[in-house]
């Protein structure tokens, strides 16, 4: 594929549709800038404070703008909470659509024929590949994002965490617990190394 | 159209395999087209619905057994031989031949960051929404042979609006007609064993996003 790819992209920059450099500095954004540890620090802003919650759940676009976050976060973003009685996940059963903007790229699994098929139906088997059990009582709702509106999961704030900073509870916040396919890790999980 | 992508509820795929620290790129090549995918749409000749239509139309055995960005690649190929901007011998022989075709737009370094932040697609009403939050709705039972983004799982059932999204371009009419008739857009939510039967999880209930064109009062 190297060389297939670079054929197309001689063509394209020779045709003078393509500018290399404005390739290199996507690319690089996705490698640097642009991962889940966007959306564990809008989480734990929730988890630190009620009332940014209630902004992010009626408006997540709106409410993550007021963060002044170094990368802007693009429109029609809505979050979900997850909590004892209901456990949301993410899914797009006809592509790929992910919130890009807060998770930065899908993992390959998001985007694999297992993942897309089963989410809809089978929630409780998929998150068993994932090592995830829920209660036989919790409700599971599944959002297929076949529009231009984008999700992100709120997982439930882990027990034994009052009084932590957010740099420390986005800590506990992965990236499949913001999709849906994870919990958030517990406080006893926590290293200072960090690992969103 | 009825086509390998929309997958939703299709059986043995077998088990959802998690990478334990995924790169962001599994080869230099995949950023490469992702970021050619990125800029490529600038140029006027496509937009974001018409590049999900020409990955679905790839040959059912390729959408299978290629990798995501695989997808992207012959697409964009696909895509950019369709709409003239290179010849087939161009591609082959790895260099242009001819003039370029005039486009709207090319982003420059300067201008790359501002593709990373996702565009608006909703646009004024040009009517009151059909429907209100809390209304049964039912999907229609339609097989449109062009681009549609009402899932086969979800076509012909009863659910309920949750949440009205407002009015955003129409990707059946962009696609289809070139045009893009903006449609009110609405969360659907449908209990599980609505789409799957009385076996299904009785915890269940999944949402879809739905154009106002999908849906007849229940």
């Amino acid at each position: 594929m190297q060389l297939r790819v670079r054929a197309l992209e001689t063509v394209l920059t020779e045709k003078g549709y393509v500018d290399p450099a404005a390739l290199d500095r996507i690319v690089e954004a996705y490698e640097t800038r642009i991962g889940p540890h966007i959306g564990a620090a809008v989480v734990a802003r929730a988890w630190a404070d009620p009332g940014f919650k209630n902004a992010l759940l009626a408006d997540a676009t709106k409410a993550i703008a007021t963060l002044r976050l170094q990368q802007k976060v693009g429109d029609h973003l809505i979050a979900v909470e997850n909590t004892p009685a209901t456990h949301n996940m993410i899914v797009c059963t006809l592509c790929s659509c992910y919130p890009w903007d807060v998770l930065g790229l899908p993992p390959v699994w998001y985007k694999s024929t297992p993942y897309r098929s089963r989410t809809v139906k089978e929630p409780r088997a998929v998150l068993a590949d994932f090592g995830v059990t829920l209660p036989a009582a919790t409700k599971i709702r599944v959002w297929d994002s076949t529009a231009e509106t984008r999700f992100i999961v709120v997982p439930a704030r882990p027990p034994n965490t009052e009084g932590w900073s957010e740099e420390r509870l986005a800590t506990l916040v992965t990236r499949d617990s913001m999709i849906g396919t994870g919990l958030a890790k517990e406080a006893s999980e926590f290293s200072a190394g960090g690992d969103a | 159209m009825n086509g390998i992508h929309d997958m939703g509820g299709m059986d043995g795929f077998g088990k959802v395999a998690p990478e334990p620290d995924e790169p962001p790129f599994h080869a230099a090549w995949e950023g490469r087209v992702l970021a050619l995918n990125r800029v490529m749409p600038v140029t006027g000749e496509w937009n974001i619905d018409v590049g999900r239509y020409w990955i679905e139309t790839l040959p059912p055995d390729v959408y299978l057994t290629s990798s995501y960005y695989r997808k992207w690649h012959v697409r964009l190929e696909r895509l950019c031989l369709a709409r003239g901007l290179i010849t087939a011998a161009e591609l082959a022989s790895g260099h242009a031949a001819g003039a370029a075709k005039p486009v709207k737009q090319v982003v420059h370094a300067a201008k790359a960051d501002g593709l990373l932040v996702r565009k608006n697609y909703a646009r004024p009403a040009t009517a009151p929404a059909r429907f209100a939050v809390g209304q049964s709705v039912r999907t229609r039972n339609m097989h449109p042979v062009s681009h549609t983004r009402l899932p086969r799982f979800a076509r012909g059932h009863t659910g309920t609006i949750e949440r009205i999204q407002g009015c955003h371009v129409f990707p059946d009419a962009i696609v289809a007609e070139g045009v893009e008739r903006p449609e009110w857009l609405y969360t659907v939510t449908f209990d599980g064993r609505e789409l799957w039967g009385p076996e299904a999880d009785p915890t269940l209930s999944v949402s879809i996003e739905a154009f106002e064109p999908y849906l007849e009062p229940a």
